[in-house]
């Protein structure tokens, strides 16, 4: 066991991880936050993604203990005060979720990239979430919920 | 099949059915909020794994589980023997085609022989996911391997490995449909075409993975099985039948379910085994699929080899159509695994009036996962070699696509079709006009001929396909006729509350399709409620305890139109209240959307309902309350149709594909909530293109699966498309008062004929006249290699 220290959502934890826990398990199955989800097992859908002192990360390759120190937000941190993030927002305006289990890993990616790119084009849209798998949507929405606030 | 009587439609379209109202589902999801299974926990808690075999076919000599047992978090370890009496029944097949059909038994957990890479030999208990994980490698199987077979006519040929000895065979059954003179008309024809179709194998890839959480009760023998499935009614009777826990005992609620796409539509041997596992530890049970063990062991797709001919007069008219199926079944039949390609048996000739319609289906065993129900479920495969063959037959008699396909449209509706269903209404020209139009169709041919011209190695493609799809499943009669084993009606049930709003119990179980949003907009439409006065409750067998769940397009063409007739029985009571508190006559209460008007007051339906509820004064016989329940079973299937159009480049020197554009024309009837509709063609569209561009299950001869991950398997993303240009042209159903035909399937069963048809389109002058799907640059460049030697 090792001992880490996180800052999830802005509230700190001092925990006590095995070495081979994965971040995503450290957020759902420790800290109860359920809105990270597994979509895959070979870091390829996305699903997971979370923000990683600012930047996007797909929490299931990243080790609970790699994290050690680090101010992490999950999409339950996302807006404030219960009300919707712009992005969030945006993508229930543009119907860019049906399922919604690639959402929370999408939202926060689209955070990601404007952190990096605020003006991106649709087209750099669609390469900054190469990936983010969804299964429901043929992505159109989303491009379109992630342009209209990049606007 | 005589047409079924016509309904007249009744909805106005515009005030909120027909609107784009904002997902009531949304916010939820948004916040990190939606209930998964695999959010679901009790203390207690154990945790299955599941040991699968490593060979495709192999006799199971002996298993050993002590080592997993010596694992100091491993609660209990079973090999398939010792866990065999538990099961009162095989896993369901709710589809035996025909009598003669060879059904195997199949056992959760294999006893003597392990039949696909991924069948399961032996489960663990854990206390912890990765306790379970770590004791599945320990788990001693002595393997002999067998020989295998995993291509559907090798296992046909004399001499094939068998899967399952006790047939003699791997035949599962023939199928046959005939109509009309076919040999004549094909002896008589000016001109036939024949071609040979591969549909390949896919891999659904719903993103939320299966996951099972079992609750027991040991003390009254009762059981909630939490599923991620689109069919938690269906998954309550036949998992009773499975382990012997009466329907009674038995709840079954699908939570927040992460897409299914048919790969859902099934019930598992996961499911079954959470179940045995927490009746003999009478503790919670967990499992959750990882990506990869998914793959091995949640259905596949398609895997069809199709061989379609037409007769056709010297003009392109078609005469006839001759089909012969064979259908990779995988080792074992799955809930509707023989039915699937059988779903597509009245669609070979697809929107074309034709006087002679033979089709053969046989269903074949092979070492592989069962295939099963995958979004379109028989009829994109039947668009498919239709819609394709149609371009041959143009490709032959050197005619122009769209004319050959103009010759041949059905124009008269109601429609019996030589196949013999009736297809209730449509305008196939309308589509057709329309997206010629919208593509710039002439343009694009212009385009094409000056590229070839130029000599330019990009070379342009256009491909049609002219589509009818058979969805809202289905009038109970006819799947009786043609042996499912359940019936095809859904339910509905309006409960109108005292304090002022509405709870909707839905049959139909949604995985994302918004369902609790349009069936709020019908209510709230039809009986004077806000939008958010409306609440929808589904997918919990306790909650809404009638339900045939959500697949094959139906949610709304059966369950939708069972909640507008629920509507009905809500107003016609509230009626007979509101004369009473009036004092009038019923004949002289007006209703209007929620508000009964008499001569001198009105009431609304809020106020009935209070007075139903208090019962202070009602009409003398009626019942306190104000709910009413409707079960609808439809007269007739539902028959969307559409025109789409794909323009893609092809590049002669790498053998890319790009897809340019993609214009879809659908006529899905009335439409409730545009956004949602316009949203499920984007994701049909999508999957759709992927079977022909990206996306192919492979196995190697030994049956090991290639594609074993989401590495290997190309689910497309964002960059793989482009913008979906969506049209619509709207012709109501006229055998439902809603007028609606269902939309979930239509983009899965168009687009993969468009897309081939264009890619094919690109390359006719340089002499291809197919290319198997997925079609890869490798694939592409191979073939041209083929043309240009």
């Amino acid at each position: 066991m090792r001992s880490v220290s996180l800052t999830v959502n802005d509230l700190p934890h001092e925990l006590e991880l095995e070495p081979r826990e994965l971040l995503v398990y450290v957020l759902r199955e420790r800290l109860g936050l359920t809105g990270t989800v597994v979509g895959c097992d070979t870091s390829s859908c996305g699903a997971c993604t979370v923000l990683l002192d600012g930047e996007s990360v797909k929490s299931c390759t990243v080790l609970g203990v790699q994290a050690d120190g680090a101010a992490i937000t999950t999409i339950e941190g996302l807006g404030e005060n219960g009300a919707l993030h712009p992005l969030q927002d945006s993508f229930h305006k543009h119907h860019a979720l049906q399922c919604g289990y690639c959402t929370s890993g999408m939202v926060l990616a689209a955070v990601g990239l404007l952190a990096e790119n605020p003006s991106p084009t649709g087209d750099e849209i669609r390469h900054a979430l190469e990936g983010n798998i969804c299964r429901c949507t043929g992505y159109q929405n989303i491009i379109d919920a992630i342009e209209a606030v990049a606007r | 099949m005589t047409a079924p009587a016509e309904v007249e439609v009744e909805v106005e379209v515009g005030r909120i059915i027909g609107t784009r109202v904002e997902r009531k589902e949304d916010k939820k999801l948004l916040q990190g909020q939606a209930q998964w299974v695999d959010n679901m926990h009790q203390p207690g808690t154990v945790f299955l794994g599941v040991v699968r075999s490593p060979y495709a076919h192999a006799r199971i000599k002996s298993v050993n589980v002590d080592p997993a047992l010596a694992h100091a978090d491993v609660v209990a370890a079973w090999s398939g023997a010792d866990i065999a009496d538990e099961w009162e029944g095989s896993l369901p097949c709710a589809w035996i085609p025909t009598e003669d059909t060879n059904a195997p038994e199949h056992k959760p957990v294999a006893i003597d022989k392990a039949r696909y890479v991924g069948d399961a030999v032996a489960v663990i208990a854990a206390t912890t996911r990765a306790a379970a994980e770590d004791a599945v490698e320990l788990v001693e199987v002595e393997y002999e391997e067998l020989p295998v077979v995993v291509d559907p006519e090798a296992a046909l040929a004399e001499g094939a490995p068998l899967v399952h000895e006790e047939f003699g065979t791997n035949r599962c059954y023939t199928w046959n449909l005939e109509a009309g003179e076919v040999d004549r008309l094909f002896a008589e024809a000016a001109v036939t075409v024949t071609e040979r179709y591969r549909q390949n194998r896919l891999i659904p890839n719903a993103i939320e993975p299966r996951a099972v959480f079992v609750t027991p009760i040991p003390a009254s023998g009762e059981f909630t099985l939490w599923s991620t499935t689109q069919v938690p009614h269906i998954a309550r009777v036949t998992l009773s039948g499975v382990t012997g826990i009466p329907e009674t005992k038995l709840r079954v609620i699908a939570p927040d379910v992460g897409g299914g796409f048919g790969s859902k539509l099934n019930v598992y041997a996961e499911e079954a085994l959470a179940l045995v596992v927490a009746r003999r530890l009478e503790r919670a049970v967990k499992w959750t699929e990882t990506r990869s063990e998914g793959y091995v062991s949640t259905i596949h797709g398609r895997d069809q080899i199709q061989e379609i001919s037409l007769a056709a007069t010297a003009e392109g008219k078609i005469t006839a159509v001759r089909t012969k199926l064979t259908v990779g079944m995988g080792a074992y039949l799955q809930l509707v695994t023989p039915g699937i390609p059988l779903l597509g048996a009245w669609l070979y000739a697809g929107c074309y009036d034709v006087e002679g319609y033979s089709f053969e289906c046989t269903g074949v065993f092979t070492n592989t996962v069962p295939t099963d129900a995958y979004r379109g479920a028989g009829r994109p495969e039947a668009t498919y070699a239709i819609e394709r063959v149609v371009d041959a037959l143009a490709r032959k008699l050197e005619k122009d696509p769209v004319e050959v396909r103009r010759l041949n449209f059905i124009r008269e509706f109601p429609a019996t079709i030589a196949a013999g269903l009736t297809i209730d209404s449509g305008d196939y020209d309308a589509c057709l006009d329309l997206a010629l139009e919208k593509s710039g169709y002439d343009d694009v041919r212009g385009q094409q001929q000056t590229r070839r011209a130029a000599g330019d190695s990009k070379r342009l493609g256009i491909g049609l396909s002219t589509y009818v799809e058979m969805c809202g499943l289905a009038p109970s009669a006819i799947l009786g006729a043609i042996r499912y084993s359940a019936g095809g009606w859904e339910a509905a049930t309006i409960r109108c509350l005292p304090a002022g709003t509405a709870q909707v119990l839905s049959g139909a179980t949604p995985h994302g399709q918004g369902h609790a949003t349009s069936w709020s907009q019908i209510v709230a439409d039809l009986l004077g409620y806000d939008f958010d006065e409306v609440e929808v409750l589904h997918g919990d067998t306790a909650v809404v305890p009638l339900g045939m769940d959500t697949y094959g397009s139906r949610s709304l063409a059966v369950g939708g139109v069972a909640l507008y007739y629920a509507a009905e029985r809500i107003i016609e009571k509230a009626k007979k209240i509101a004369a009473h508190l009036m004092q009038v006559d019923e004949a002289a209460i007006d209703h209007v959307r929620g508000v009964f008007h008499g001569p001198e007051a009105s009431l609304t339906l809020k106020e009935v309902a209070f007075a139903a509820w208090t019962a202070h004064s009602l009409p003398e016989g009626l019942e306190p309350g104000l709910e009413a329940t409707f079960v609808y079973d439809p007269p007739n299937f539902s028959w969307p149709s559409g025109a789409h159009v794909a323009i893609v480049e092809v590049d002669t020197e790498t053998g890319a594909v790009e897809l340019l554009r993609y214009i879809a024309v659908d006529d899905v009837g009335t439409v409730i909530n545009p956004t949602i509709v316009e949203g499920q063609i984007h994701g049909g569209l999508a999957q759709g293109v992927a079977q022909a561009l990206y996306e192919e299950a492979i196995y190697d001869d030994d049956g090991n699966l290639l594609t074993s991950n989401m590495v290997t398997y190309l689910v497309p993303s964002a960059t793989e498309f482009p913008r979906w240009e969506l049209h619509r042209t709207e012709t109501p159903s006229p055998t439902n008062p809603l007028g609606v035909k269902g939309v979930g399937e239509t983009g899965a069963i168009a687009s993969p004929a468009a897309v081939m048809n264009a890619v094919v389109d690109a390359l006719a002058e340089d002499g291809i006249t197919d290319i198997n799907m997925p079609a890869t640059p490798e694939r592409v460049w191979r073939a041209l290699e083929e043309v240009r030697s």
